[in-house]
């Protein structure tokens, strides 16, 4: 594929100075100072704010079959949700995942 | 369990953090792997894991620049993605904000989930620990991970390009974050803020350069965030 090598240059650096800044910030500038409240509770959503949008489009049209919604992905996709949600268990998720993946693409394939 | 002694609660924090390699080990493989498919050398790899040290912002600044997204985009999103940890440092703050400066800045190197997620339940639990004692602890909790999370990438971006394509690794980042996303789903709240993020994400897919997910992420946090305000003025008697 191709990827720019000074573009993932930039990127690396940029990350690793931009996610050391978040991580420091408070504890290594604001101190002892308390947070204002309504900060706090737009941080709390964060994961749950990107991750998702990021994933969505990749369900639905992935880039392995040009696009064209896939059952065995989206069928993986909804397992791995699922058994995430009720089990609590990021890696019992992935498993799950993984083998309802693997099993569609073999059935259907 | 109140010892005094610093080592005590080190080791105390290395035993607690042991399950989390079970998910460090496939996870930093699986970015390794992933990032050589990509496109990334060897070198690029481990400079990831290592400065940047933050699986989620890793795997989504490859899949942005797999799909071509503007280097600004790029990094935006990324660092999206870890904005939770101005959150942790926020909430590490009254605990270890009187540690000298050397350590702060280790603290917030090391700040990955498990290290917070077991350092804020055992700093709230034993109020009594030292500062020391508490900085001993938080430093074996990423003993065990650090360490690992790096090795594991290098495994995978050694081993990344000898993977067949049956393997369908185009979906392994898709159900990694799935299976984040979906015990973080606890409350009224973040279900509101996953669901926006979706529909947003894909109503705003025309959106140039990827722009398009800043805008739903920002979305999702204001409707999670004012979700959560509704809910608790409800509790309210």
């Amino acid at each position: 594929m191709m990827i720019d090598h000074t573009t993932v240059w930039i990127v690396i650096i940029a990350l690793a100075i931009g996610s050391f800044l978040i991580r420091f910030s408070f504890l290594g500038i604001v101190g002892e100072r308390p947070m204002p409240e309504w900060l706090l509770r737009h941080l709390r959503y964060t994961p749950v704010a990107v991750l998702p949008g990021l994933v969505a489009p990749l369900v639905l049209w992935p880039a392995a079959t040009g696009g064209m919604t896939d059952p065995a992905r989206l069928g993986a996709a909804l397992m791995t949700l699922s058994v995430g949600y009720f089990s609590r268990n990021v890696l019992a998720a992935i498993l799950s995942g993984a083998a309802t993946l693997y099993g569609l693409l073999y059935l259907l394939g | 369990m109140t010892s005094s002694n610093p080592k005590r609660h080190f080791l105390r924090g290395v035993r607690d953090a042991l399950p989390f390699i079970l998910v460090i080990v496939p996870f930093g493989a699986l970015f390794g792997v992933v990032a050589v498919e990509a496109g990334l050398n060897v070198v690029e790899v481990m400079s990831f894991s290592v400065l940047v040290i933050a699986g989620a912002a890793q795997f989504t600044a490859v899949q942005l620049m797999t799909e071509n997204a503007p280097t600004l985009i790029v990094i935006l999103t990324s660092l999206a993605v870890n904005m939770r940890m101005a959150m942790y440092s926020a909430s590490l703050t009254p605990y270890l904000g009187q540690a000298p400066i050397w350590k702060r800045a280790l603290v917030a190197y090391f700040m990955v989930d498990q290290a917070y997620a077991l350092s804020q339940i055992k700093f709230e639990m034993e109020r009594e620990l030292t500062v020391s004692e508490r900085f001993a602890y938080y430093l074996g909790t990423v003993v065990p991970l650090a360490p690992l999370w790096y090795g594991a990438s290098y495994v995978g971006a050694v081993a990344g390009t000898q993977v067949p394509p049956a393997l369908a690794l185009d979906f392994a980042l898709p159900i990694t974050f799935l299976a984040m996303i979906a015990p973080a789903l606890r409350t009224l709240a973040h279900v509101a803020a996953a669901t926006t993020s979706v529909i947003l994400a894909l109503v705003l897919a025309w959106m140039p350069y990827g722009s398009g997910l800043l805008v739903a992420a920002i979305g999702a946090m204001i409707v999670g965030a004012q979700v959560e305000l509704l809910m608790s003025r409800k509790a309210l008697p």
